[in-house]
């Protein structure tokens, strides 16, 4: 329908000057100039941040910045190391515990719960996604790290003491904010995002997929694993590299419970930190010029690192996908 | 594979599943339970007519509250949302109505890509364009970062509900010799109306719940205020602030404000689904 009258809409020929009305110059006019201010943010966000980290640049240079491992203001030696790692390991850990549990729920919710019980996890799902960070944050600082660390943590440190002492020195003395407690909760806070996108995903695929295998003898599992998992695949891709995406930059929750440590190396149980937990706490803090592109810079990398996977997620899927990007 | 061990598979996939599910919804519920149970036990009068002060003041005992980080929240967000509106919109127009225009596409990949931003790194932008051009932080500062958030999810829920909207609609207009512009304004948009303020409502709550880009703008304030140009409290950053504060009693007035924010965001929430529905409804019928 949108090929027979756009061609119209179009062709100036067709349409008379005299039949065009003066309003529509105008108006099209001022909707695209608004709408120009989204393309502006985004442009603005490259290179404003840019520029301000420029500094930090021209000091350390863009590789070794990255690969420098002090992050120390007071002497001013900024290396952005530590919360690469910290974020790169977080995310990703993050991810694999919450990748298996989400497809799980999504292929719980589309093909064995019946209508209702569906509609009510669903529902809590999104409504977890709806919660704001800060407000996790504060059950994680109040509640669950202090719960799981006398009830988890201490047990297997001084198991580790006495019996496996090769251990220690990964693991580290517990701490009440620390790296296995933020990457639990960005965990819990990325399964609604995998599970709303494989859903969606899931629920792309035609009933007749399902119908032919269910013919041919299949099992329920056989089902899923063989028609409507394949169909759904590259949905369920896109969909998890955009909660990679929601991992590295969840800010509130991660800085509130990872304990802030700025120095390599970082243990299991002890305090780490990621990029945007140190934009969080030293911000606020950075007279220094120095000090103050160099956590500029970090935000740099984090857009650039963002922007990858969001660019990469999209580009599957339109690519990759069997019906290429009408999902 | 004989035919009981298939089915003895699928009994095993079948209650792996189910105990995944339980992983992940027993956890929210809990948290959602928690938030409750200890929020409602921390509201009281003076939480919604005092302002936080110094610590000293809630050690002693003295009436402290957070309303002035309620009256901040609803005067920054919305100040945000009258800045965001007319560019969300206009970027949903374009993208959908005007979807040969060459600029399309692009502002298409740019509000894809600006919905997957951390917000703090609109708080960076905001900072680096509002606060150091203006020489402090500032609840104007707050304002437009804020605003950064909800220009992309405006604009992406506007244009595809303009996009659900029935092509004949057009069609009927433009055979009644209608102009473009007034098909766009007085029949695809009040036609789409309920689809375009539900997105506005959820880009309104999604800002409301953020503290990292108010941490880096307008920063917080113990004391009620209403200037746009000084630092103005947010419920949000001052929940972060209150968890991390030492002092026993702030603790506790961080469990309220959470309730509150808790509340305001599900509240908004459910009305967007509701209305959702109901478009659902109408678009299927």
């Amino acid at each position: 329908m949108t090929d027979t009258v756009l061609p119209a809409l179009r062709s100036r020929t067709l349409v008379p000057a005299r039949y065009r009305a003066p309003g529509d110059r105008v108006f099209k006019t001022v909707v695209v100039v608004l709408a120009s201010g989204i393309i502006a943010l985004a442009l603005a966000m490259a290179v404003v941040i840019y520029l301000e980290a420029a500094p930090t640049f021209r000091a350390f240079g863009y590789v070794s910045f990255l690969t420098e491992t002090t992050w120390d203001p007071v002497a001013a030696i900024h290396g952005a190391l530590p919360f690469i790692l910290g974020t790169l390991l977080t995310s990703f850990s993050a991810l694999l515990l919450a990748v298996f549990p989400a497809l799980g729920v999504a292929i719980f919710t589309a093909e064995y719960a019946p209508r209702w019980l569906a509609e009510i996890i669903n529902y809590t799902v999104d409504l977890l996604a709806a919660i704001p960070s800060v407000v996790i944050g504060l059950w994680g600082i109040f509640n669950f790290a202090p719960q799981i660390r006398d009830a988890v943590y201490m047990p297997i440190y001084m198991w580790a003491l006495e019996d496996a002492e090769w251990l220690v020195p990964i693991i580290g003395a517990p701490s009440t904010y620390n790296f296995v407690t933020a990457t639990l909760i960005l965990a819990l806070m990325i399964v609604p995002y995998t599970v709303a996108l494989s859903r969606d995903a899931i629920g792309q695929v035609p009933k007749e997929q399902r119908e032919a295998a269910w013919a041919l003898g299949a099992t329920r599992w056989e089902v899923i694993r063989n028609s409507v998992l394949p169909y759904a695949r590259t949905g369920i891709i896109a969909g998890i590299l955009l909660s990679l995406a929601r991992a590295l930059g969840e800010t509130m929750a991660v800085a509130m419970l990872i304990g802030n440590r700025n120095r390599l190396p970082f243990t299991l149980f002890g305090p780490a930190a990621t990029m945007p937990s140190v934009i969080i706490n030293e911000f606020r803090e950075a007279v220094e010029p120095l000090h103050y592109s160099s956590i500029m810079a970090v935000g740099f990398y984090l857009f650039i690192v963002t922007i990858g996977i969001n660019l990469l997620a999209s580009w599957i899927q339109q690519k990759l996908s069997l019906t290429k990007g009408t999902l | 594979m004989t035919l009981q061990a298939r089915y003895a598979r699928d009994r095993l996939v079948e209650i792996s599943i189910i105990l995944l599910t339980l992983l992940v919804v027993v956890p929210l519920l809990i948290i959602i339970v928690y938030v409750i149970m200890n929020g409602f036990s921390a509201l009281n009068l003076s939480f919604f007519t005092e302002e936080l002060g110094s610590p000293a003041r809630a050690m002693q005992g003295r009436p402290a509250g957070l309303m002035h980080s309620i009256i901040g929240t609803i005067v920054i967000d919305l100040v945000a949302l009258m800045m965001a509106v007319p560019f969300g919109i206009a970027t949903g127009i374009m993208m959908s109505e005007y979807h040969e225009h060459p600029f399309s596409p692009v502002a298409r990949l740019m509000t894809s890509t600006l919905n997957g931003m951390p917000a703090v790194l609109m708080g960076l932008l905001a900072y680096a364009l509002v606060v150091k051009n203006t020489g402090g932080f500032s609840a104007l500062a707050g304002s437009v970062a804020l605003a950064f958030v909800m220009v992309p999810i405006i604009a992406r829920t506007t244009e595809s509900v303009l996009r659900i909207t029935p092509w004949s609609l057009r069609e009927a207009g433009l055979a009644l010799g209608l102009p473009r512009w007034k098909v766009t304004m007085s029949l695809v948009l009040p036609a789409a109306r309920a689809g375009v303020i539900t997105g506005i409502l959820i880009a309104f709550a999604r800002a409301a719940g953020e503290a990292a880009p108010l941490l880096l703008t307008s920063f917080g304030n113990n004391y009620f205020s209403i200037d746009l140009t000084s630092p103005m409290d947010t419920l949000p950053q001052r929940l972060y602030s209150l968890a991390i504060s030492p002092y026993r009693q702030w603790h506790s007035m961080g469990w309220g404000g959470a309730i509150i924010l808790l509340l305001f965001v599900m509240i908004t929430f459910y009305v967007g689904r509701v209305v959702i529905r109901k478009l659902e409804k109408y678009t299927n019928s």
